[in-house]
């Protein structure tokens, strides 16, 4: 089951009743069958907004939602035949676990037999055997979390939405639950359709990204394209925490200051340009001489585990973050205050369309 | 697929037992606790205990005399029958007021708002002669009803009535703020289910909003039960027919019959706490369904 949206927008009204910005606007983009898709953006982007859209959550201003081909965007959330997974799980806090994953086929009046034995598979498929009759607030964060998943996917929708389903958990619980549903989705095969505005989530979890921001779409793409060619700088500052840069093309050289990289082509001679860097884009070597080719300061050296970030001030007074390997940095045998050269492996030149 | 550790060890629950001591963020238990023993006592008790006192004047034949003749039989029936209606109409209309309210945004919302509390501050007195000019043959509604021959003031609908007028805030308040605070992706959760409109209100709001609908509700039971001053006026006040207890026990008074009016009241007061406190323990169940033992 694939799932379409075409030039959706949608608009809230303000409290005073008066037009806002859309929430999403002119939106299109295609969710390929048993895939997972994740919809990747800043709080505010709209992407909970699209999601809601194609549950029929959300009626849309203008626009189409299509599953599997077949325009549904009048069709009640209710006959849709999609699972939804909530941000803060809304689970039924007087039903217990089983009459929560039960929910879905009794008020479509399954025989009792069958909903018994579904609802038996879906607590071994989410590993929660034996916790049938507790009730809601008796579980963990995590444990709710998954019997959310299964209530949502007793009822064998085409579609799983999924809106921040980790957002409330917290970063350890998060990393498992996320190849926990790695797991799931290889078991099961249903087209998934997540909510996200943790990058490493939809890198990690999803075939495919649809980036948005301010209620439009960025970029849609494998997480590989949207890392490796970002179409906007938006893109390459949101994903992988790059550092800006600002240069010139001189030739087809883009000079950044007194580092340079390959320009685009047919770029202007002169135009102002934009680099992204990546922290691990760059290689720093010990000046042998303190004054005279040094290119960066070392300001800072933070050491998260097994990695180092190293905060640069480069002579343009621009800030650059830098990460290596913590035996890298020992090898180099620098500390903070030294002066260090600077090399730049790769970065994403943006040229800006007007020159001075 | 393997096991997640963590949770498994957190789903561990205590053991459960009786406690007396909770030991919480503030401290001073036994202080506290005396404190509301002997409040409740000084306050609530006490005067009760007088009032068996007084009864107790009486052999427990004659106790039994007045407390089981006729009139004082009828004016129970009547009495709980009254408050009973009363308070189920409360819960029902109250239940869709609050509803209004919570989720609903319109103009004069704020004036609907304060207009519910208005019973609570009135003076019952004011609202029995109000209802009465209103309801009674002669009067703008009552008139139109005397037509087709049906009397309200000066005959039980009026009671009912009038006792509904004094309970209407006891259920909307109780409710009110459930639902506020009701997550809307429950709703939203049970629509994407599959489930209809009925089906979601009955399945999953109305479960959730239960226990407070029943505290409002014993609220509106408990003071149609004790209300006097709207009642004088429009009951008629027939013995047999639209005399609640409370007015028995004032004429009793007036006759100067201390003791009977005691006995009565002891009686009354013995049905309306087993009363409340059966609602209180149907309470305490639905909580304890759904109560977080952790």
């Amino acid at each position: 089951m694939s799932v379409t949206v075409r030039n959706l927008t949608k608009r809230f009204t303000a409290s005073a009743g008066s037009p806002r910005a859309p929430a999403v606007a002119d939106a299109s983009f295609e969710a390929p069958d048993g895939a997972i898709t994740t919809l990747l953006g800043p709080s505010g982007s709209g992407k909970t907004t699209v999601l809601r859209a194609i549950a029929g959550l959300e009626q849309p201003d203008s626009g189409t939602i299509l599953l599997d081909g077949v325009d549904c965007t009048a069709i009640p959330a209710r006959r849709r035949g999609v699972g939804f997974v909530f941000q803060g799980y809304a689970l039924f806090a007087h039903m217990s676990v089983r009459d929560n994953i039960a929910f879905g086929l009794q008020v479509r009046k399954m025989p009792r037999k069958e909903i018994a034995e579904r609802v038996d598979e879906l607590l071994s498929l989410v590993q929660l055997e034996g916790l049938g009759a507790r009730y809601p607030k008796q579980l963990s964060g995590g444990q709710q979390q998954r019997v959310a998943f299964a209530r949502a996917l007793a009822t064998r929708p085409r579609v799983l939405l999924l809106d921040e389903p980790f957002g409330a958990l917290d970063a350890q619980v998060r990393v498992e639950l996320r190849s926990w549903l790695q797991r799931l989705h290889a078991q099961t095969h249903v087209t998934t359709l997540l909510v996200t505005h943790d990058q490493e989530e939809a890198l990690e979890l999803s075939q495919h990204v649809v980036l948005m921001r301010a209620g439009r779409i960025e970029q849609v793409g494998t997480p590989h394209d949207l890392y490796d060619h970002p179409s906007t700088p938006f893109v390459a500052s949101f994903i992988g925490g790059a550092t800006v840069l600002r240069g010139r093309v001189e030739g087809t050289r883009a000079a950044i200051g007194p580092l340079s990289v390959a320009a685009p082509d047919g770029a202007l001679e002169g135009a102002g340009l934009q680099a992204f860097v990546r922290p691990h884009d760059v290689r720093i070597a010990r000046a042998t001489d303190q004054s005279a080719v040094s290119l960066g300061k070392i300001e800072k050296l933070v050491r998260v585990g097994g990695f180092v970030k190293v905060e640069l001030r480069l002579p343009s007074g621009e800030a650059m973050t830098v990460q290596m390997a913590k035996t890298e940095l020992d090898a180099l045998g620098v500390a903070e205050g030294d002066r260090v050269l600077v090399d730049l492996l790769a970065a994403k030149v943006f040229v800006e369309d007007y020159s001075i | 697929m393997s096991a997640l550790p963590r949770d498994a060890a957190r789903t561990e629950a205590p053991p459960q037992s009786w406690r007396l001591r909770r030991s919480g963020l503030l401290p001073g238990f036994s202080f506290t606790f005396g404190f509301t023993l002997f409040y409740l006592g000084l306050i609530v008790l006490f005067p009760l205990a007088v009032l068996l006192l007084k009864a107790a004047q009486l052999s427990p034949s004659q106790i039994w005399g007045i407390v089981s003749e006729p009139r004082a039989l009828a004016a129970y029936r009547f009495s709980f029958g009254a408050s009973l209606t009363a308070a189920l109409l409360n819960a029902l209309f109250g239940l869709l007021v609050a509803w209004v309210l919570a989720r609903y945004r319109f103009p004069g919302k704020a004036l609907c708002d304060a207009l519910v509390d208005v019973p609570f501050a009135l003076p019952t007195a004011v609202a029995g002669i109000a209802l009465t000019s209103l309801l009674a043959p002669n009067g703008l509604i009552g008139r139109l009803f005397d037509a087709v021959g049906i009397q309200i003031a000066f005959a039980r609908p009026g009671v009912v009535i009038a006792l509904t007028f004094v309970g209407l805030p006891f259920v909307v308040r109780t409710v009110q703020p459930v639902l506020l605070e009701l997550d809307p992706a429950l709703e939203e959760a049970a629509a994407v289910l599959g489930a209809s409109r009925l089906q979601t209100f009955l399945r999953v709001l109305l479960p959730a909003i239960f226990p407070s609908l029943l505290t409002g509700f014993a609220l509106a039971f408990a003071r149609a039960l004790g209300e006097y001053g709207s009642i004088v006026f429009i009951s008629g006040n027939l013995p047999g027919k639209t005399e609640i207890v409370p007015l028995l026990i004032v004429t009793k008074l007036e006759q100067y019959d201390y003791a009977g009016a005691t006995a009565i009241a002891a009686v009354m007061l013995l049905l309306s706490f087993l009363l409340l406190l059966a609602i209180n323990l149907l309470q305490t169940r639905t909580r304890a369904a759904r109560a977080v033992r952790k």
